[in-house]
């Protein structure tokens, strides 16, 4: 029954809500509410960029800049500007969409390594601007960010984020399976496999790497703006290169190419610091270690290689 | 009116010319076989038409339309498809999958009611998959529907180029080489399978080098030499042909005549 | 005048360092495909060894000495620790197990040595030269003489002895140089001890005029990766002049333009030449066989 139901369209996100619902259950700790709050807000961002390099196939070293530019706009929009926190979060996601719109046209025609590159300069970039603009964005040492409201609702505490956090994830989750299932899905993968034989077919494949481009940066800005929102404070550091690469680094850890496996990648990233602060000096060390081992060991990434090792297909 | 008219195209990579002033007219339903020795152009010529390549001079007409230089998939809207001579199949994928990527000009593709999931998305992926299933028994891979291409036999992905190409519903259609690498078993249904495409009105070119099936099978061949046109006509034409023989079978015979 | 050859020196000088790493990123893609993120950890090695067996009382040229070798040592154990075991992964897994080596290996360094910044006495004093109204710093000399022997040294080794011959081999296509007798294995490795190796003393020259610390890697990597991008992924040549390209942009872009977004007209730069030429200044277009 529990195989057949994780066979289904919906399955995966199932049991990511189902997860979701159980944790406050097990675990009543604020503590570790908070690490679950992390855990899905970065999983957001790795959704999308699963999205793109999993299904599209191609990489991007420069995600944090979208990122950021979600966590600034709930921060510079109301405290400049005085715009409430949910329109910047909405205006901040279009920007995001929007660079993503402009940007991707040239750079989505690279390929592999340079591909790389140009998105790792894009992200740099975004990430200077935070850094040098200071009058707007309180520079190296950022700026705090006022709390949310909605409708006389401020959106504030563990277990509110909690649930927000949450139930985003899973609609982010859901969505994502929606398009994989969809013909842009499909066109992605095709892309993925043979840009050649998708092109003959009649995919228009600048286009279909530009939607899911964007896409990505929706879901990336998204979750910028809530862990701004949710720390109540906003850095350079939030848009920089190391954020990129704990993305790219989560998607692969995790599984390219499945939903749940962004999830699990998230999690691990996120829970495995946060254990080992007790050694807060050897934090990179083992950051570093981690990395290299479960690439050498699990290239495919845990979802996938736990999948094969069950003989079921997780997608 | 011709499916496919190409009119004096030429092409040179790097200082080298890999096609020069190549013409010919293609017509409705016909099966046209493009022939001729290794590196003697047959791909780069597949490439051009099907707008992988830009010629540096000629002109490439479907129907009415001067489409030289369009892009692939301007060309696949205009109802022109191929396979590949090194397969390029979606190999992530199941053969289902791949027959439904060809359908991809026929549905609706609203990005909105396609994250949303709405009613009218289900119902597209449905027929699209009924579609598939039905391209899949037309090249008699139904059995493989539901496995990932990968796993897939060699002479299967063959005909799964076919299928998924005919999902596009081309009404000119360039087969690459569809039976290199097929045993005489599967190279006689990659042979039924053309005629039945032809049948349909659906015109076909031909890149192949085995030539029994060539000359079964196509109503007229064009031969390539260097890039050049060496001869076109009926299969008892080309066959005797003195410039093709010599071409094919080297030049011995030539000088012989040349001297005798 | 004077201001614009003030801008050229130090540009390049600091481009004098990215082309070493460019060079040290070079050696290595072409050996095994690996984009090696780790290469401006050489550098910093390079550095922070020096300096601290100095100061622990090893003569300088000793301490120097040592931490080429330290840094060559590195090198290889990542070969064989990290790259080979994961032969045949795809690239985006090389590249983040290239940057695991580098966030680690900036890990050991800020619990082994410090998180200061460092740096040691200039080899030929301190005393600027003036030339035209702009000061160089002998130690700029050096960098750029240093970083020319290297280029020099490395067009030698390749094009004159049979195991930079067997290097160019396995660049070229490595199934045929193993076919011919050519031991990629060890030639792989041996272009990260030649990179490791370049890095590293790119990092000794540069750190009396820059200083170091354990984390100046990351942006090296970058530039350095920029710059062999500029000149055409691949190419020796094209890696040493992208990275002078590369300095001399961030100089004057620095001097002329803005010293805030210094380290961004490099990327926009960068950009604009992915953008206009995807195959960098010498790179050449690869055709599609379909």
């Amino acid at each position: 029954m529990m195989a057949a139901l994780l066979q289904s369209r919906y399955g995966i996100v199932l049991l990511i809500a189902a997860g979701i619902v159980l944790i406050p259950l097990v675990t009543p700790s604020t503590f570790y509410l908070r690490v679950a709050i992390l855990v899905y807000i970065f999983s957001i961002a790795v959704v999308g960029l699963n999205l793109l390099m999993g299904f599209a196939g191609q990489v991007s070293l420069g995600h944090a800049g979208f990122f950021g530019i979600g966590a600034y706009a709930v921060a510079v929009g109301p405290t400049h500007f005085g715009i409430p926190s949910w329109a910047s979060l909405l205006i901040g996601v279009a920007l995001a969409g929007l660079i993503a719109y402009v940007v991707g046209r040239p750079i989505l025609k690279l390929r592999g390594h340079y591909l790389a590159v140009a998105t790792l300069g894009m992200g740099i970039l975004i990430a200077m601007v935070f850094t040098n603009e200071a009058r707007f964005t309180g520079g190296p040492d950022g700026m705090p960010v006022p709390r949310l409201v909605l409708f006389d609702w401020v959106v504030r505490g563990v277990t509110t984020w909690y649930w927000v956090s949450g139930v985003s994830l899973v609609i982010a989750a859901a969505i994502a399976v929606n398009l994989i299932a969809s013909p842009t899905g499909r066109a992605l993968r095709a892309i993925h496999d043979s840009e050649t034989a998708s092109h003959v077919l009649g995919i228009d494949v600048a286009r279909y790497k530009l939607v899911v481009f964007v896409i990505s940066a929706v879901y990336a800005a998204v979750a910028g703006a809530y862990l701004a929102l949710f720390d109540a404070l906003v850095t350079p550091v939030t848009a920089g290169f190391l954020r990129s690469i704990e993305f790219v680094t989560m998607a692969v850890l995790g599984g390219l190419g499945s939903i749940l496996g962004s999830v699990v990648g998230a999690a691990v990233l996120v829970v495995l610091p946060q254990m080992l602060t007790v050694f807060h000096d050897y934090e990179h060390i083992a950051l570093g270690a981690i990395m290299i081992v479960f690439m050498i060991f699990l290239p495919a990434g845990i979802v996938p290689s736990l999948g094969r090792l069950f003989g079921r297909k997780f997608s | 009116m011709s499916a496919l008219a190409v009119d004096n195209i030429g092409i040179g990579f790097g200082g080298l010319t890999a096609l020069d002033g190549v013409s010919f007219r293609v017509g409705n339903g016909e099966i046209f076989a493009v022939i001729g020795p290794n590196g003697a152009g047959k791909t780069t010529l597949f490439n051009i038409v099907s707008g992988l390549y830009a010629p540096s001079k000629g002109r490439v007409q479907l129907g009415v339309d001067d489409v030289t230089g369009l892009e692939p998939h301007r060309l696949a809207q205009r109802g022109l498809s191929r396979t590949f001579q090194n397969l390029q199949i979606f190999f992530r994928m199941t053969a289902a999958e791949n027959v439904m990527v060809g359908r991809h000009l026929h549905e609706s593709r609203g990005i909105l009611a396609q994250l949303l999931a709405l009613p009218s998305v289900w119902r597209q992926n449905r027929a699209t998959r009924a579609k598939a299933d039905e391209l899949l028994a037309f090249v008699g891979l139904s059995a493989f529907a539901d496995r990932p291409a990968g796993e897939l036999p060699y002479g299967a992905l063959k005909k799964l180029e076919i299928a998924r190409a005919l999902a596009t519903e081309p009404r000119l259609l360039l087969l690459d080489e569809p039976a290199a690498g097929c045993n005489p078993v599967e190279t006689q249904e990659v042979d039924a399978v053309i005629q039945k495409i032809a049948a349909t009105g659906v015109s076909v070119v031909l890149v192949e080098h085995d030539m029994k099936l060539v000359m079964k099978i196509s109503n007229r061949i064009h031969v390539l030499n260097q890039g050049r046109t060496l001869a076109e006509g009926s299969a008892a034409e080309v066959r005797s042909n003195p410039a093709v023989i010599e071409a094919y079978l080297g030049r011995r015979k030539g000088e012989a005549d040349a001297q005798g | 005048m004077p201001e614009f050859l003030q801008f050229l020196f130090s540009g390049l000088t600091i481009g004098a360092i990215y082309a070493l790493v460019a060079l040290g990123f070079t050696l290595i893609y072409n050996a095994s495909d690996v984009i090696n993120f780790a290469q401006g950890e050489f550098v910093m090695l390079g550095g922070m060894v020096t300096f601290f067996a100095a100061a622990a009382g090893v003569p300088l040229p000793l301490a120097a000495l040592l931490a080429i070798v330290v840094a060559v040592a590195v090198g290889l154990l990542l070969h064989r620790f990290a790259i080979e075991p994961a032969r045949g992964a795809s690239a985006v897994t090389l590249i983040i197990i290239t940057i695991g080596a580098s966030i680690l290996l900036r890990g050991v360094a800020a619990v082994v040595f410090d998180k200061n910044f460092h740096s040691f006495p200039p080899f030929a004093g301190t005393t600027p030269w003036n030339v035209g109204g702009a000061t160089i710093l002998p130690q700029s000399v050096i960098v750029l003489l240093g970083a020319g022997i290297i280029v020099v040294a490395m067009w030698a080794l390749m094009s004159m002895t049979l195991i930079g011959k067997a290097m160019v081999a396995t660049a070229a296509n490595k199934l045929a140089a193993q076919l011919t007798g050519i031991n990629t294995r060890a030639i792989i490795g041996l272009s990260f001890a030649v990179s490791a190796a370049i890095g590293a003393i790119g990092g000794i020259l540069v750190t009396p005029i820059t200083l170091t610390s354990y984390d100046v890697g990351t942006l090296l990597a970058l530039k350095g990766f920029a710059a062999a991008m500029l000149g055409g992924m691949g190419h020796p040549f094209g890696a040493v002049v992208g990275g002078l390209i590369v300095g001399l942009l961030e100089s004057f872009g620095a001097g002329y333009i803005s010293s805030a977004y210094k380290d961004a007209i490099a990327f926009i730069v960068i950009l604009a030449v992915l953008f206009f030429m995807p195959n960098g200044l010498f790179g050449k277009a690869s055709a599609e066989r379909v």
